[in-house]
């Protein structure tokens, strides 16, 4: 079966995107799937804002960049005024509606996951788990690859320093992933 | 195949594939977007028992270069666009010296400081010579990171096989765009590599002298004679990607990342229906013209896409010009490319016949 | 009676004759690099550095492998080579128009890493072989072709001291500034050159000597004035001496 998605992750810098869009498509490699990743940076070192693109296809993959993409993984405001209008029609909108009022993306024909990831996050008792909460509602939307997948490459692009809070992660995944709005 | 590859970006895969073709020293600059390069290589270099140096400028860096290369040493240098401007004087030295060097560019945008995206604007400076005098490098233009990887272990074969600089030349999407990669290492590299003419003191042959200064009446003319056999020579080399042509009315010619991203639209307008091929030069000088021009003589059309204001199009069309023609669509740089910004230009010039 | 040959011509170098001027000091220079190079038994494992200007032509002189560096970079070619070749003896033989004003980078960075390399530095105050404009060692009120009123320091400012900037690098194991304008500068101009070379040999950092020299064509002057030059005129402001040894400091750099 041929498989194709993309997906387009935003948001500020530090809330993690470039750290989910990694964690993607290692699993997607991992999954012996074809995969980019492609990140976009501001000028500044820190606190800008920050996107990356992920393909994950079974074929071999042409462009890293992509204009309207699949889905999109949008954390702030300003990522969501950027991508919003541009995902394919009837594509995936995961929406961080901690800091974006649902309201604003009623009118874009696509199908919107609202999930408020900075509660659940802090509801899971570390408030940068947020990005995790996203991907797992992102995994489980689009069904792209198991959620046990993109668990089991956390050890992958943690940094060691960080590797006791893995389980905390896969539980994060998993909370986004189970998520009802 | 899952558990062979590694998860790297473009300018890893340069760092890595140099290691594993044998590269002992790196001398290199910091400069966005190809800073993974030196960063990685500080360590790795060391490690795997070569030298690696932090230069005090890309002009310093490049000439380091000539010195390691005098001394039949695979060695190379890393930059970008503003900083491969400054190598150029050594790289005419090193063309000039016959010397066995690699230098890579991961292209960003310009003129002048331009900004730290991807562009294709240094394609003329890369195969038209790029320093003073008259010279060729053999410029290879990888298009994804396993590519990147494979062209920089070939990189050192040819620059020894002809003692000739080489390029790769990248861009910021190469060179920031991770991949998995199958990484692996040649056999069969000579030890005895460059023994016949590099310098290593006159202990057992006569004093060499690497140099590119030719002063006597008929010298140069005859140097230069030399050089323009070897760039006739290098011609065997040409090598490009045909995706879709055999069928195809429209043959869209592009190259590295561009090559990558015209892919996807032709994909999409093939999938419509629309019979467009895409033609990928991997390696830039030698171009593949041959392989162009009878693609020409079958009637294909031609449409060159680059990110600039069209510089490998007169290549193109130099290699068609006795029985087609090419259009061109320059994508600015300083914009991020997308499949969608082609698909039209793509299809326009498909329907004009 | 049976003639002995009592002066000799160094082994290493070349029976030609060279192209320098009438009263030239590169001649003498290149005599005590042959020397310094047979004596330390490093012939063979030398790997000379030319530069740009009139010393271009030194492997023509030397019977080394030899590599051409572009104007100024001789230093970053040496680091290269030495980096390659770490086993071998490097050294560079560089003008001032070449070291301390085109390639001010890449010798200063050179040094301040302690590279393993040694620097023969000809100090003349004049570019040469391009016909005699203003180096950065000009003097104050030296007439050249593109200061013909001579050098002004508010103008083109001061005659640069290499040596002494030289020597207060962090690399840096020997600093000296010798002249070769009498038998007895002559005699330590060579012990420097030798010291030079041994701070290499030993590992112990990167080794520089300045050497002032004539230019009697662009100075125009006789061979005889010009050599009368260097002390009336260049040494006081250019004073010669060791400015750094750390075989003497008993540490290393």
């Amino acid at each position: 079966m041929n498989l194709y998605q993309d997906v387009i992750i935003a948001g500020f810098g530090g809330q993690g995107v470039m750290l989910i869009g990694n964690l993607l498509a290692y699993a997607g490699m991992e999954q012996g799937l074809n995969v980019t990743y492609i990140p976009v940076y501001g000028p500044e070192m820190r606190g800008g804002t920050a996107n990356c693109t992920v393909v994950v296809s079974s074929e071999e993959i042409g462009s890293p960049i992509i204009h309207r993409p699949k889905s999109c993984i949008v954390m702030n405001r300003p990522s969501l005024d950027k991508f919003g209008p541009r995902i394919e029609e009837n594509g995936l909108l995961i929406l961080n509606t901690s800091l974006v009022d649902l309201e604003l993306a009623k009118g874009l024909p696509v199908k919107v996951v609202p999930i408020p990831v900075n509660e659940i996050a802090d509801s899971l008792g570390n408030a940068r788990l947020l990005n995790m909460v996203a991907l797992g509602a992102y995994v489980n939307a689009s069904g792209v690859m198991p959620l046990q997948a993109v668990q089991g490459a956390l050890g992958h692009v943690i940094s060691s320093h960080y590797k006791h809070l893995i389980p905390k992660n896969a539980e994060a995944l998993q909370a986004g992933a189970d998520y009802k709005p | 195949m899952s558990d062979k590859r590694i998860f790297i970006k473009g300018n890893e895969a340069i760092a890595m594939g140099a290691l594993a073709a044998g590269a002992r020293c790196f001398f290199g600059y910091p400069i966005t977007p190809q800073n993974d390069i030196p960063e990685f290589l500080s360590k790795a270099m060391p490690d795997a028992g070569g030298e690696f140096v932090q230069a005090e400028s890309e002009v310093a860096a490049a000439n380091m270069l000539l010195g390691a290369a005098a001394c039949g040493i695979r060695a190379f240098t890393s930059s970008s666009s503003p900083g491969v401007s400054l190598k150029q004087e050594a790289i005419s030295y090193m063309a000039g010296s016959e010397l066995p060097g690699v230098i890579v560019n991961i292209n960003r945008g310009g003129p002048g400081l331009g900004d730290i995206g991807p562009a294709q604007g240094d394609y003329f400076q890369a195969v038209k010579g790029g320093g003073h005098g008259d010279y060729r490098l053999l410029v290879l233009a990888p298009g994804t990171c396993q590519e990147a990887y494979d062209l920089m272990i070939e990189s050192f074969d040819l620059a020894f096989k002809y003692r000739n600089p080489v390029m790769i030349l990248g861009d910021a999407i190469l060179g920031q765009m991770k991949e998995p990669v199958e990484p692996w290492k040649p056999e069969g590299i000579n030890p005895e590599e460059g023994k016949d003419w590099a310098l290593y003191g006159a202990s057992d042959h006569s004093p060499r002298i690497i140099k590119s200064l030719f002063l006597g009446e008929g010298e140069l003319a005859g140097q230069n004679q030399h050089l323009r056999e070897k760039y006739e020579a290098m011609q065997v080399e040409a090598r490009a990607e045909s995706y879709l042509t055999e069928d195809a009315e429209l043959v869209v010619c592009a190259y590295g990342s561009i090559g990558r991203i015209v892919k996807s639209a032709v994909r999409k307008l093939r999938a419509n229906g629309k019979k467009v091929g895409l033609f990928r030069p991997i390696t830039l000088y030698p171009f593949p013209s041959n392989e162009l021009l009878e693609l020409a003589k079958k009637g294909k059309r031609f449409l060159t896409t680059e990110h600039n204001l069209g510089q490998m199009v007169e290549d193109v069309r130099l290699a068609i010009r006795t029985v087609a023609d090419s259009e061109f669509f320059g994508f600015m740089p300083g914009n991020l490319p997308t499949p969608d910004a082609f698909e039209e230009p793509i299809l326009a010039a498909l329907e004009r016949k | 009676m049976k003639d002995e040959l009592v002066f000799k011509r160094p082994e290493v170098m070349a029976d030609v004759t060279m192209h320098y001027c009438p009263g030239c000091h590169h001649g003498v220079a290149h005599r005590l690099v042959a020397e310094c190079l047979e004596s330390m038994g490093l012939v063979e494992k030398a790997i000379a550095v030319c530069s740009i200007g009139c010393s271009v032509f030194l492997y023509n002189y030397l019977k080394l492998d030899s590599v051409e560096a572009p104007h100024g970079r001789a230093p970053a070619v040496a680091t290269g080579v030495k980096r390659a070749r770490p086993d071998n003896f490097v050294f560079t033989y560089q003008g001032d128009g070449d070291l301390a004003s085109i390639g001010m980078a890449e010798i200063m960075h050179c040094a301040n890493r302690g590279e393993r390399v040694s620097v023969v530095f000809v100090n003349n105050t004049v570019y040469g072989m391009t016909g005699g404009q203003m180096a950065p060692t000009t003097l104050i009120g030296q007439k050249t072709t593109t200061c013909p009123g001579g050098r002004c320091r508010d103008r083109e400012g001061a005659p640069i001291k290499m040596a002494e900037i030289i020597a207060g690098l962090g690399g840096v194991a020997y600093c000296a500034r010798v002249a070769v304008d009498s038998v007895k500068n002559i005699v330590k101009a060579k012990k420097a050159i030798q010291k030079a070379f041994e701070v290499q040999t030993q590992g112990l950092g990167f080794g520089f000597v300045e050497v002032l020299a004539t230019c009697p064509t662009n100075w125009r002057m006789t061979p005889v004035a010009a050599n009368a030059r260097i002390a009336e005129e260049m040494i006081p402001y250019f004073p010669l001496g060791e400015y750094k040894d750390v075989t003497k400091e008993g540490g290393t750099c």
